[in-house]
């Protein structure tokens, strides 16, 4: 029945919404985790959806959405000069990871309307099922 | 007098379907509103519903191999159009979810419309059968 794969539809971008939501967190707790070289400091991270497929037979998309990979920000990281730090090395440098705080809030916002709006539709489904079970009385 | 009951109950079984599958895929596009390359989509309502109405007339086809088509109204996405975005977005993603919220509502609401005359047919039924 075509209301009840709502649920799952539903369930799985509710999913893919509160990985994008941990990954913000993580990047936005990791802002200032400076690390000794360009390898081993933290990069921002960020998922990738994509539609899964109804079955192998059909090239349609109905079935949801799941986080295909979770990939990391290139290019060249921020050198700050920090003689005092730990990691610092031999001219008193340390790598700032790549993490944009501005982009991380905006992505934020974005998922949690995103979730909201999820839920907003799980409960329309929801109202429709139940008129539908009580149908006749 | 021959008396069926697809007919008595009208055109509002197969409007009740057809609302729900909409609401499927509307539910999917809204679900795939930040995924890359996504293009939303949408069932044509008058379309399916005439499929519908003459699906019910008609023999359905036999499936011997899952690769089959049944030919009936479960392919509902074989159906389905792709909308025309209003604004392209950079990742190719074509689902305007303000667009969708609103169409899914108004899906919501036409459901329960044609819940409650199906609803009505059955009452009434119900009346002639008991002669109360």
């Amino acid at each position: 029945m075509a209301l009840m794969d709502n649920f799952t539809i539903m369930g799985s971008a509710m999913r893919a919404q509160t990985i994008r939501m941990n990954t913000t967190a993580s990047n936005l707790a990791n802002v200032d985790s400076y690390g000794a070289s360009e390898q081993t400091t933290y990069r921002a991270r960020q998922p990738v959806f994509a539609a899964l497929l109804d079955s192998a037979f059909s090239e349609n998309p109905g079935v949801g959405v799941t986080v295909s990979k979770i990939v990391e920000k290139p290019g060249d990281l921020e050198k700050k000069h920090e003689p005092g730090h730990p990691l610092a090395d031999a001219q008193g440098y340390v790598f700032v990871p790549n993490v944009n705080i501005i982009e991380e809030m905006t992505n934020m916002i974005s998922a949690s309307r995103s979730y909201q709006t999820d839920v907003e539709v799980l409960n329309s489904t929801k109202q429709m099922i139940s008129a539908l079970l009580r149908l006749g009385e | 007098m021959r008396f069926s009951l697809d007919n008595a109950l009208g055109i509002h079984q197969q409007a009740l379907i057809v609302r729900a599958q909409r609401a499927q895929v509307l539910a999917n596009n809204l679900a795939n509103a930040d995924t890359p390359g996504y293009q939303a989509r949408d069932l044509d309502f008058k379309a399916m519903l005439a499929g519908a109405k003459s699906a019910t007339e008609t023999l359905s086809m036999r499936t011997t191999r899952p690769g089959h088509v049944t030919g009936d109204a479960s392919d509902f996405m074989e159906n389905a159009l792709y909308r025309i975005p209003l604004q392209s977005s950079i990742d190719g993603n074509t689902v305007d979810a303000q667009t969708e919220k609103a169409e899914f509502l108004q899906n919501a609401m036409s459901f329960q419309a044609s819940f409650a005359f199906l609803n009505g047919k059955i009452r009434s039924l119900m009346t002639a059968i008991k002669g109360e």
